[in-house]
């Protein structure tokens, strides 16, 4: 029991984020309403993928330096992870936008970005699955992996900051913070990138356990 | 007299930033209150969290199973 604390960690903080996330107070804006409360399981979606990609990029870094497959595989499997949890932010804002910016993809550089980087990381695993050696598979992919960061941390971090844009906290529009200013968001929002972010990692440990299961059974 | 005007100014100042506070405050914003007061809310809450309940009983299912398989290779 004394291993498995933080997947009991994970679910308690997203039921938290459930129950304080419908019936908590939110600040009244007007065109937003009510929708405010998807910061709370959209914009976590986000965080979560990008401390997933940031792991994924550490292993790669290590992999690199030890040449163990395992690390390999770690990098590998929060990779998929947090491509998941993109695509899943991608759904829930292009809903979002439908009915606060009345349409479900707008030329947005945030969204445009997005897909520019999804992309980058399909490349990723189509680069993996088109190497068979191992040992080759997991250096290429590795360094393939610190370029596709850069350019996640560039394309969704930084060019959306530098031009017009519909979010918060890009384009000179405020941020998160000068929409939350009695913090009363700030404790849902928090732990819900931590419970999210610990269920990612949960799902990416179930997945590097079964590979290593069928490489003891095909070994 | 110069010192008198400046007082007059800081009151002028205090009462438009004072009307401007009040403007800014009028439209109101539409929120789910009703919803929240008939207390029907709290049925939607009980949902999701019956929805991810089942989803973390399930990945504690697929653990255990994991667990299982590890000890016996």
């Amino acid at each position: 029991m004394k291993k498995h604390w933080w997947k009991a960690l994970g679910i308690v903080l997203v039921i938290y984020t459930i129950v304080f996330g419908f019936i908590g107070e939110v600040p009244r804006l007007p065109i937003l309403n009510e929708t405010i409360r998807n910061l709370y399981f959209h914009v976590t979606m986000w965080f979560a993928m990008v401390i997933l990609m940031t792991a994924s990029l550490v292993y790669s870094i290590n992999y690199l330096r030890n040449g163990n497959l395992t690390t390999d595989l770690k990098a590998k499997e929060l990779a998929i992870t947090g491509f998941f949890m993109a695509s899943l932010g991608l759904v829930t804002g292009s809903v979002w936008a439908k009915f606060t910016w009345g349409t479900f993809w707008t030329n947005d550089p945030k969204l445009n970005g997005t897909a520019v980087t999804m992309l980058i990381y399909l490349a990723y695993f189509v680069l993996r699955g088109s190497v068979d050696d191992p040992q080759k598979k997991g250096r290429l992919s590795a360094v393939y992996n610190i370029f596709a960061y850069v350019m996640m941390i560039v394309f969704i971090g930084i060019l959306p900051r530098l031009t017009d844009s519909l979010h918060p906290g890009n384009g000179g529009n405020p941020g998160f913070g000068g929409y939350d200013l009695d913090g009363t968001m700030r404790i849902v929002f928090y732990p819900a990138v931590i419970g999210w972010t610990l269920i990612g990692i949960w799902i990416t440990n179930l997945k590097i356990r079964y590979q290593k299961l069928l490489w003891k059974k095909n070994a | 007299m110069l010192k008198m005007s400046k007082y007059w100014l800081g009151f002028c100042a205090m009462l438009f930033s004072g009307m401007l506070a009040a403007q800014s405050k009028m439209p109101e914003v539409e929120m789910a209150d009703v919803m929240r007061a008939n207390g029907k809310i709290y049925v939607v809450v009980a949902v999701v969290c019956v929805l991810f309940i089942g989803i973390a009983l399930y990945l504690i299912s697929i653990d255990r199973k994991l667990s299982k398989l590890e000890k016996e290779s």
